[in-house]
């Protein structure tokens, strides 16, 4: 007998509204059909109004967590348009922030998925460390989400060398606690469990549904952004981190290793930053369309930017990586047991703020 | 390094063709997004080992007939909700059709609505005991 089973916009594992009509025959879940649009807020058509320097606090602003990585894109795609060419310190800068970013989201979705398999300490272990994380964040930007440190032209706050590489330093002793916990999640029995087997994703479904980031490289696809030399990625050595299995623990063990990844990328920033100037002046008004991607920790991120030589920018279109994982959350739901709903709903590491732009 | 942007101009008629093509080459779906201009321009996105090609379609007004493609890519289906609740556009035999309640918009269509004209003008903030004056 089939039977549907509403499941959020209100749900103690969803931070955020998103809906879900689950069609059940027993406890398999048989379809899946998806509603959002509980909080659109329509900042795209915002950007016809406000002065595109301005710009900049709203793109911060779309997301709670990968606040930076937002703005910085905007101004990476208006620089584009406009031919500015940006510090190299101001480069790596912004990619040492990102970094950051990318860690303390890790860490929130580790806490995220350890609560919703009903492991609480690791979610309490897991945000406890990231609050290190949002720490020194604070003490370089002066906020703990919304850094406002970037602007179209560069950054507005410089991080001396020394401190940077104390930075380094400490964020490698962290390391050893990110290692104590990435063991309790790809070794400890009962979350294996949970996460083996669970929700597979095949390389060419991840790539035919539009997956993104995590999810995409956990069903073995070796796509990230970065690649595209963004910033200061170009003069960074790194490799995608990938896994072959595509279900909810190679969705895990992916993010677990890209800690480890922006500690070593951030730890080479702390070497090889140049000095000078962090920003320059920027003159003149942008035209044009360009798209600007880069990869924030959930996944690609799409900026569209068109301009006409005013002050208000044309048209603004962001496509979050949340969107693009939606369809092919669908695909790993069909067939699984209700009970995996929650940890399904958390693998894809849903930001529906970013999402209702 | 500034990536590549390749935009390639098609029509509703030819558009099928092309995403199948896309699709059979490889490409992953990246985006569909529209722009209110006098018109209406509708671009759809790929990506194939960073490799980043665009379609864009112009259309006079939104009620010209356009074909969805989540035929070809499913989920194109969530993009193309999208562009009928923000932009009004007639989009035919979506997979999945919410019917315009995809979003929960207090005004439909809203983005299909012109861009208010570029301001020319900046009022000049009076102070006390001056003229007010324009620039």
């Amino acid at each position: 007998m089939r039977t549907i089973i509403p499941f959020g916009p209100q749900h103690p594992v969803l931070p955020e509204p998103i809906h879900l009509d689950l069609v059940v025959e027993d406890e398999t879940v048989v379809d899946v059909i998806p509603s959002i649009g509980f909080i659109h807020r329509g900042l795209e058509k915002l950007v016809e109004k406000k002065d595109f320097q301005e710009f900049v606090y709203v793109a911060e602003r779309i997301c709670g967590i990968c606040s930076f990585i937002h703005g910085m894109t905007y101004c990476h795609g208006v620089e584009q348009l406009m031919k500015i060419e940006v510090p190299p310190r101001a480069h790596y800068l912004r990619t040492v922030w990102s970094e950051l970013s990318r860690i303390h989201s890790h860490l929130l979705w580790l806490g995220l998925i350890a609560d919703a398999f009903g492991f609480e300490s690791l979610f309490m272990h897991s945000w406890r460390l990231r609050e290190k994380v949002l720490d020194i964040i604070e003490a370089t930007t002066g906020g703990r989400v919304i850094f406002g440190s970037c602007k179209i032209g560069g950054v507005r706050r410089d991080i001396e060398n020394g401190t940077l590489r104390e930075i380094a330093a400490k964020l490698r002793d962290y390391a050893v606690e990110y290692k104590d916990l990435g063991n309790v999640f790809l070794n400890d029995l009962t979350v294996k469990r949970r996460l083996c087997g669970v929700g597979v994703l095949s390389g060419p479904d991840a790539l035919g549904l539009g997956s993104v980031g995590p999810m995409l490289r956990a069903s073995g696809v070796a796509q990230d952004m970065r690649l595209l030399k963004y910033a200061a990625y170009g003069g960074i050595d790194f490799a995608p981190v990938t896994a072959e299995e595509g279900d909810s623990y190679a969705r895990c063990a992916v993010r677990i290793g890209e800690i480890f990844q922006s500690v070593e990328i951030i730890r080479q920033c702390s070497e090889k930053i140049p000095g000078g100037a962090i920003e320059i002046k920027v003159t003149g008004l942008p035209e044009g369309e360009f798209y600007a991607r880069t990869e924030q920790p959930r996944g690609e991120v799409i900026y569209y930017i068109k301009a006409n030589g005013t002050k208000n920018l044309e048209r603004l279109r962001v496509r979050t990586p949340t969107f693009a994982n939606i369809p092919p959350m669908l695909k790993i739901m069909t067939g699984c047991q209700l009970a995996d709903v929650p940890v399904l709903v958390l693998t894809i590491d849903p930001c529906i703020s970013c999402t209702e732009r | 390094m500034i990536e590549s942007q390749d935009f390639r101009e098609t029509t509703p008629e030819r558009l099928i063709g092309e995403v199948q093509g896309m699709r059979d080459a490889g490409y992953r779906l990246v985006q569909i997004g529209a722009t209110r201009t006098e018109g209406f321009e509708i671009n759809y996105s790929f990506d194939r080992n960073l490799e980043f090609v665009n379609f864009k379609i112009r259309l006079a007004d939104n009620t010209e007939v356009i074909p969805s493609i989540s035929g070809v890519y499913w989920s194109a289906f969530l993009y193309e909700n999208e562009l009928h609740d923000l932009f009004g556009l007639n989009i035919k035999n979506i997979h999945i059709d919410y019917q315009g309640h995809f979003y929960r918009v207090a005004r439909p269509a809203a983005f299909a609505e012109k861009p208010p004209p570029p301001k020319i003008k900046r009022a000049v903030k009076p102070t006390a005991g001056t003229e007010v004056k324009e620039t």
